[in-house]
C-alpha cells in the first residue's frame, strides 16, 4: 500500500530498470522525499502559528497541547473520527476531480443542500422504512441532491468552456440560500419557532461501530476513498481523467470524450460531497438550522492538495485535520481565541507546502533555490563590486 | 397591483440608488482591482482575504486614527502587504496561483479573526457615520440626488465614491489607450510577445497584482468604514468571490464591471428596500436572484465569459 500510495508511475518504472539494493534505495529516498514534503509545511505552519500566538500573548504550548487533550487523548480521538467521516467524503470528491483539473468549488452550496434534503426527510423516513433501507435512501437523496447541483456547471463547461470556477462558485451561493429557504419553508418544524428543521430521535441516528461511539458513516467515508482510489488508479476512466488533468489538448487528440468526462467528473465529485451531508447530518447533529455553513470544503482543500491527490494519502491528513480541529475548539476555548484560529494554520500550511513543493521541484532538476531574476540581479551585484 | 403604489415612490427608488451604491461600491474596487491583475494573466482566489486584511486595517485606521482618509489608507497598506506575498509566490516563483489564493483567503479570514476579537471582543467598537458631500445642484435631482430620509443617492456621496467612479473611467482610459494598459493585456494574452518586445512579464504582472491588493483593501476599508461602520469576522461573507465573477462576467471592462457591481449592490440591499417599503420577500431570494439571472443568461446566450489565454499559468521564460 505504502508503495502505490507513494511512487509514481514513472517511478515505478525507473525503480525496475535498476538492481534490486539499489532501487531499494531509491524507493526508500522517493518515500523520504515525500515524507519531508508533506510533514515539513505543517510542522512550519505549526511554527508560524506558535509565534502568532506569542504575538497574541498566549502560551503555544499550552495551545498545542491542548489540541491533544481536547482531540485524542482520553477517548477524545472518537470525537475526532466522528468528524472525520464528512472530510473524507468531501476530500475524496475534490481529489477525484481536482486530478481532471477541474475547479468544483460548489462544495458549500452541493453540501448544505443536500444536508438540508436530508434533514428534511429522515424524520418521517427512518419512522416509515426499516433503518438499513432508510439510511441508504438518504445517502443516495443527498448524493443525487450534490450531483444534480454540479450539472448546470459542468454542462456550461463541457459545451461552451464557461469557466467552472465562476459558474460553481454562483450555484454554491444559490445553493446555500435554496438551502436556507427549503429550511425555513417545507421543511420547517412546526413545534418551533427556530429556523430549524425537525430532530431525528437518536435511536434513528446512524448506528455506532460497536465498541465505539463513532457512526458507521465512517466506515462509508472509507469505503467511498477506496472507491476513489480505485476507479483513479485501476480503472481507464481515471486514466483518462488524469490525461486531461495534465493536458487537455492531448487529450482530445488522443480521442478522449471530453464533454462526457467533463460531465462524470463533476457528477461523481458532486455525489461525494452530498454523501458528507448524510454523513454529517445523520450521523452527528440530528438536525440543520438556517445560517449554518460550516464550509468544510474551504478547509479540506489544503489536505487534498498536501495528499497530492492521492485518494489513500488523504486518509493520514485528514486524520490529522479532525484532530487538529477537534481539539482546536477546546484549545481556542481555554485560550479566549475564536475558533477561527485554524484557518489561519490551515492557510499557512497551504502557503509553506507551495514553497517546499517548489524547493523540491528545483532540487529534483538541480536547480538554483533562488529565482531566476533574483540569481540574476546578486550575479550582477558581484560582478559590479 | 397591490405592489404598484408601494413601489413607485420617491423614497422607494432613491433607497434602491442608495443601497446599491452603498453594497455595490466596496465590490466595485475589489472587481475593479481583479479586473486588472486578470487581464495580466493573474487570477487572484485571494481576493476575500485581501478584503478581509483591508476591512480589518481600514477599522484601525479610521478608529485610531479618527479620520476615514486614515482609514482607507490602511486598508490599501493592508491590501499591499497581502498581496506582496502573491506576488512573490505566484509571480516570481511561479507556483499555483489558485492554491496561494486560496491560502490568502484562508490566512486572511483566520488572522482577522483572531486579531479582532482578541482585541475587541468585548466592547465591539462603531465607528461614527461618514459625511457625504453633496455635489451643488446636481444634488437637487429627485431620486438621483436628492437625499430623502438619511438615504443618500448618487450625487449626495461620500468624495472616496465619485475618486471611485473616476478611476473606473481613467482605468478604462489606460486599457484601452497607453502603452501600460496595452503591456498588462499583452502579459494576460501573449506573454512570450510582450517578453519579445523587450518588456519584462514579471515587473508588469507585479505591479498588476499590487494594484489589485490596494484596490481590494480600498474596497475592504470602505466596506468597513462607510458600510457597516465597524469591523466583524468574516464580514465580506463571500463577496471577494463575487468580485472575482463580476470581472470575469464584465471580461475585464472597467466600466462594464462598474454597471455589474452596482447591479449586484442593488440586488444585495434590495431585501431590506423592500421591507421598506412594506413588501415581505424572503431575504434569500433576492440574495439568489443575481447568481440565477446570471446562470440563466449563460444558459440562455451560451455567451463565454472571455478569459485571457494566459490566465493562471505562471510565465517562465523559455518554457514550452
Amino acid at each position: 500500500m505504502t508503495e502505490t500510495t507513494t511512487t509514481t508511475a514513472t517511478g515505478r518504472a525507473s525503480v525496475a530498470a535498476l538492481p534490486r539494493s539499489a532501487a531499494r534505495s531509491l524507493r526508500a529516498e522517493r518515500i523520504l522525499d515525500v515524507i519531508i514534503r508533506s510533514i515539513v509545511p505543517v510542522v512550519l505552519a505549526l511554527v508560524a502559528g506558535g509565534v502568532l500566538l506569542l504575538a497574541l500573548g498566549r502560551n503555544p504550548l499550552t495551545f498545542y497541547g491542548n489540541i491533544w487533550t481536547g482531540g485524542v487523548a482520553a477517548g477524545a480521538w472518537q470525537n475526532s473520527a466522528i468528524r472525520m467521516a464528512p472530510f473524507l467524503l468531501i476530500a475524496a470528491g475534490l481529489t477525484l476531480i481536482f486530478r481532471a483539473n477541474i475547479w468544483n468549488l460548489g462544495y458549500n452550496g452541493q453540501f448544505l443542500l443536500a444536508a438540508a434534503l436530508v434533514s428534511g426527510y429522515a424524520p418521517g423516513l427512518t419512522n416509515h422504512v426499516p433503518a438499513w433501507l432508510a439510511f441508504a435512501l438518504l445517502f443516495l437523496l443527498a448524493g443525487a441532491a450534490g450531483a444534480i447541483w454540479t450539472i448546470v456547471p459542468a454542462v456550461l463547461k463541457a459545451r461552451y468552456g464557461t469557466n467552472e470556477i465562476i459558474t460553481t462558485l454562483m450555484m454554491s451561493f444559490i445553493g446555500v440560500d435554496l438551502a436556507s429557504l427549503l429550511i425555513k419553508g417545507p421543511f420547517h418544524d412546526p413545534t418551533t419557532p427556530l429556523p430549524q428543521t425537525a430532530v431525528i430521535p437518536l435511536a434513528k441516528m446512524l448506528p455506532p461501530i460497536p465498541g465505539t461511539r463513532i457512526h458507521i458513516g465512517l466506515l462509508v467515508a472509507f469505503a467511498a476513498i477506496l472507491v476513489v482510489h480505485y476507479m483513479l488508479t485501476r480503472t481507464s476512466w481515471g486514466l483518462r481523467l488524469q490525461i486531461v488533468g495534465a493536458n487537455p489538448r492531448a487529450a482530445r487528440h488522443f480521442g478522449i470524450n471530453l464533454p462526457r468526462l467533463i460531465l462524470t467528473s463533476f457528477l461523481a465529485s458532486g455525489f461525494l460531497v452530498g454523501l458528507a451531508a448524510t454523513a454529517d447530518i445523520v450521523g452527528l447533529w440530528g438536525y440543520i438550522r438556517t445560517g449554518w455553513d460550516p464550509a468544510y470544503g474551504d478547509t479540506i482543500i489544503p489536505f487534498v492538495f498536501l495528499a497530492r491527490l492521492n485518494a489513500l494519502a488523504v486518509v493520514p491528513f485528514i486524520a490529522f485535520f479532525s484532530v487538529l480541529s477537534t481539539g482546536g475548539d477546546l484549545a481556542a476555548q481555554q485560550a479566549g481565541l475564536p475558533t477561527d484560529v485554524l484557518y489561519v494554520l490551515v492557510g499557512l500550511i497551504l502557503l509553506f507546502m507551495t514553497v517546499i513543493e517548489y524547493l523540491g521541484r528545483r532540487r529534483e532538476l538541480g536547480q538554483s533555490y533562488l529565482p531566476q531574476g533574483l540569481r540574476q540581479a546578486l550575479r550582477l551585484r558581484r560582478a559590479v563590486a | 397591483m397591490i405592489l404598484a403604489s408601494q413601489v413607485w415612490t420617491q423614497i422607494f427608488w432613491t433607497s434602491v440608488i442608495a443601497g446599491g451604491l452603498l453594497a455595490g461600491v466596496p465590490l466595485m474596487f475589489t472587481a475593479l482591482g481583479e479586473a486588472i491583475s486578470e487581464r495580466a494573466g493573474v487570477l487572484n482566489i485571494g481576493l476575500e482575504g485581501m478584503m478581509l486584511a483591508g476591512a480589518y486595517c481600514g477599522f484601525l485606521g479610521a478608529y485610531y486614527g479618527g479620520n476615514q482618509w486614515v482609514g482607507y489608507l490602511a486598508g490599501i497598506g493592508a491590501g499591499i502587504l497581502a498581496s506582496l506575498i502573491m506576488v512573490a509566490l505566484c509571480v516570481w516563483l511561479g507556483l499555483d496561483q489558485i492554491v496561494v489564493g486560496i491560502a490568502i483567503t484562508l490566512a486572511g479570514e483566520g488572522i482577522t479573526s483572531v486579531l479582532y476579537q482578541a482585541r475587541f471582543s468585548a466592547e465591539q467598537p462603531r465607528l461614527g457615520n461618514l459625511d457625504s458631500n453633496p455635489i451643488p445642484l446636481l444634488d437637487r435631482i429627485p431620486v438621483l440626488g436628492k437625499a430623502m430620509n438619511g438615504q443618500t443617492p448618487l450625487f449626495d456621496q461620500p468624495l472616496i465614491v465619485y475618486l471611485g467612479l473616476t478611476f473606473a473611467f481613467v482605468l478604462a482610459w489606460v486599457f484601452r489607450r497607453t502603452n501600460v494598459g496595452l503591456n498588462l493585456r499583452a502579459a494576460g494574452e501573449k506573454p512570450e510577445a510582450l517578453d519579445a518586445a523587450g518588456v519584462s512579464v514579471v515587473a508588469t504582472r507585479s505591479y498588476a497584482v499590487l494594484a489589485t491588493g490596494s484596490l481590494a483593501g480600498l474596497g475592504g476599508a470602505y466596506l468597513a468604514i462607510a458600510g457597516t461602520g465597524g469591523f466583524q469576522p468574516f464580514l465580506t461573507q463571500g463577496q471577494g468571490f463575487m468580485a472575482i465573477v463580476i470581472a470575469m462576467l464584465a471580461r475585464g471592462r472597467p466600466i462594464r464591471v462598474v454597471v455589474f457591481s452596482l447591479m449586484f449592490g442593488i440586488a444585495l440591499s434590495l431585501s431590506t428596500v423592500l421591507q421598506l417599503a412594506g413588501i415581505e420577500l424572503a431575504p434569500e431570494v433576492v440574495n439568489m436572484l443575481p447568481f440565477a439571472a446570471v446562470i440563466l443568461a449563460l444558459i440562455l446566450f451560451a455567451r463565454r465569459a472571455y478569459l485571457p489565454p494566459a490566465l493562471a499559468l505562471a510565465y517562465v521564460r523559455g518554457a514550452r
